[in-house]
């Protein structure tokens, strides 16, 4: 199938997917939907042509003929679930099989006062006011894949925490795919709001089992108001010969803290496009990321630090562990606006090579318009020390587990980092079964 | 009775260069060694081969272990059957935390012996022990391995992690890292080693050779005098 097929056969399957939709969709909903399909036929498909995809060939999700998923069964579901909840009673869980909530599995539980945890689409008679702005920024400046989500976008999470509300325990998004057979597409979108002075904890899991091909073209916007407060997790554990292509934006006012951690671990294809705009003075943002790749595995972040006003802080630290064949991408742009003097900013990227053959493209930019701040940036690609892995072993730990323990301590900074206990256990459990 | 160790003219080479020129030496059970050189004599080449260190190559020669090809061996398995090494200069690593590398350790030498894993309640009633019988601050245990250690603290872990790993010890006095079961050779850079264990022969490595075996009397006067007087000898 050609290229422009493969475009235009969005055009048929939009046409097709209007005509079964609800009727009861709003109307603008339907016209943002029809923007976002004219946007995304304009553009077509990055190739790496585009200086933002040199790295990442999507060629094989163009040509790969991923049909809308069709529903899944809960009872196959709620064993995939089982693997990757953080543990009952911890969390308020929302819970998307193939993309379609499923109420059986979810298990939000009791919230404070006024606290929405819902699906999308319920949210859309609620919450439609709060909707309508946030799903209409889509640009000419997104991503194609941004564009396709908003054109298809079947359901996803909403959470809404009002003024002042603390919500202690994490909201655990969980995105699970059952794969037919035959290679298919989900595009969740999620939309998070955290009013003035409120504070949440979210945590987005993307799983799917075995070797099931299929894509996952995800969104997710965080509002996050004056001072308020957002602890972000993403765990990608897409199937390995699963697509996982998504955005993440936050935009934060004045003194909102948000910080994220992105662990993409599965996927054959994994692509993060994540963004930060510094909207409002004192805000401060952390970027953290490690990315743990094998076989042929290909992971790509690319992150935008944007700050617009003064006296706002950036950290960004992503480490890569990239062993066998597999490839990585780190691209991190920092924007200092004119306005935006006393930015302190961070940024670093550390690979770890375990193999010859293993390969990742480094790339963090400074762009600097403010004469009055502070910003640090570097990368760094290297292997693992040849003495300190002679040490351990010379003090009788074989070779594997030395190997497992060093890329373990390379990737602690990170990782000790994350304060959501739960997730920090996964990456060390999943870490012990790789090194098996 | 089987020696323990028996190195057969030794020799070893790095990057096209020999360094060992042909040591002989051979350790029965229940003895104490320690090798003394000046600095560049070989000291750390031989430990790094005796410990399996890959950069260096040998040339010629032979080295049994309780009658089996030592060189044949991965460094795990030497240290496994209770070779130990004190580096000079350990190396740093970041990110991970000294009590758990060490635990890791002594399980895995535990695992090779046969016997069970130790739990965290036994292995920190081990680290307190020993930790007092070389009188390491037990806060370094808490950090990354060597991490930022002053070189006095390096050496003290070094000498911690063979109390921990290497020696089963009988008695507690500081004066007895000694083991009544097995052999100890101590290759060493540190005179202050000998604070802990009193060998009951020294050798002197100069250039690659061993040119002088004695009792620990001999260990003092190379405290006392230095290795002067043996090069006036050598040549
Ligand atoms: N990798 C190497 N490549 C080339 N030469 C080496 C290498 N390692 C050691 N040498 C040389 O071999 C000789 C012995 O070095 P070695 O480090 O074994 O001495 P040493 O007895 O440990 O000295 P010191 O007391 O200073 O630590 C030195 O001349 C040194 O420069
Ligand atoms: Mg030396």
């Amino acid at each position: 199938m050609s290229t422009k097929d493969s475009i235009e056969r969005f055009r048929t399957e939009f046409l097709e997917a209007r005509s079964e939709r609800q009727s009861d969709e709003p109307g603008w909903l339907t016209l943002v939907r029809t923007q976002a399909l004219e946007r995304f036929l304009d553009k077509g498909f990055p190739t790496p042509r585009d200086e933002e995809w040199r790295f990442t060939n999507v060629a094989p999700i163009v040509s790969g003929s991923f049909e809308a998923a069709p529903a899944g069964s809960d009872s196959d579901a709620a064993a995939l679930k089982k693997r990757f909840q953080i543990g009952e009673q911890e969390s308020h869980d929302l819970v998307f099989v193939n993309g379609r909530w499923s109420r059986d599995l979810s298990s939000v539980g009791d919230l404070p006062e006024g606290v929405a945890v819902t699906s999308l689409t319920d949210a859309l008679s609620e919450h439609g006011d709060e909707l309508q702005p946030i799903l209409s920024q889509g640009s000419g400046d997104d991503t194609a894949f941004f564009d396709l989500n908003e054109a298809f976008l079947s359901d996803g999470a909403f959470v809404s925490v009002p003024k002042g509300v603390v919500v202690e325990r994490p909201i655990h998004l969980i995105f699970l795919s059952l794969a037919p057979g035959k290679p298919t597409v989900v595009h969740p979108r999620n939309v998070v709001i955290g009013e003035a002075g409120s504070q949440v904890r979210i945590l987005e899991t993307y799983a799917g089992v075995g070797d099931a091909v299929y894509w996952t073209n995800a969104v997710t916007q965080v509002l996050a108001a004056d001072n308020a407060v957002v602890d972000h997790y993403k765990l990608q554990r897409e199937s390995a010969s699963a697509f996982h292509v998504a955005s993440l934006e936050y935009v934060q006012g004045r003194s909102a803290s948000v910080s994220n951690h992105s662990l993409s671990l599965g996927a054959r294809l994994a692509r993060h496009d994540i963004r930060a705009e510094l909207a409002g003075e004192g805000a401060d943002v952390t970027l953290n990321g490690l990315y743990v790749v094998k076989g042929k595995q290909h992971v790509d972040h690319h992150t935008v630090i944007d700050h617009q006003v003064a006296h706002c802080t950036s950290r960004e630290l992503y480490k890569g562990v990239l062993d066998d064949a597999s490839s990585g991408v780190f691209n991190g742009r920092v924007i200092v606006r004119q306005d935006a003097q006393k930015t302190d900013s961070q940024q670093s990227n550390k690979n770890l090579l375990l193999s010859n053959e293993a390969l990742v493209n480094t790339n963090p930019q400074l762009e600097i318009n403010a004469d009055d701040v502070k910003c640090a940036h570097g990368a760094t690609i290297g292997q693992l020390d040849a003495e300190a892995l002679f040490y351990l072993r010379s003090r009788g730990i074989a070779q594997q587990e030395a190997q497992r323990i060093l890329t373990e301590g390379f990737m602690a900074d990170v990782s000790d980092r994350i304060r959501l206990a739960a997730v920090r256990e996964t990456l060390r459990g999943l870490l012990f079964r790789e090194a098996a | 009775m089987t020696a323990l160790i028996e190195i057969k003219d030794l020799h070893a080479r790095a990057e096209g260069k020999e360094i060992l020129h042909g040591i002989n030496l051979t350790i029965q059970p229940g003895e104490v060694h320690a090798i003394m050189g000046p600095n560049g004599s070989g000291k750390s080449t031989l430990s790094q081969v005796l410990a399996g260190r890959d950069s260096f190559e040998v040339t010629k020669g032979q080295v049994l272990y309780q009658g089996k090809d030592l060189l044949d061996m991965s460094p795990e398995q030497r240290a496994c059957e209770g070779l130990f090494l004190a580096f000079q200069y350990p190396v740093e690593i970041p990110g991970v935390n000294n009590t758990y590398f060490l635990k890791a350790a002594l399980n895995a030498i535990r695992k090779h012996r046969g016997e069970d894993e130790l739990d965290a309640m036994d292995f920190l009633k081990i680290v307190r022990e020993k930790v007092k019988l070389v009188e390491l601050d037990e806060d370094l245990m808490n950090r990354p391995v060597n991490e930022g250690f002053s070189g006095g603290e390096k050496k003290r872990n070094e000498i911690f992690q063979m109390a921990v790993l290497a020696l089963k010890i009988v008695s507690s006095g500081v004066n007895s890292l000694r083991n009544d079961e097995r052999s100890i050779l101590v290759i060493t850079h540190y005179q202050r080693l000998l604070d802990y264990i009193v060998p009951d022969h020294v050798h002197v490595l100069f250039d690659g050779k061993i040119v002088r075996s004695g009792d620990k009397e001999l260990a003092m006067k190379l405290e006392e005098e230095g290795y002067g007087w043996l090069e006036t000898k050598a040549s």
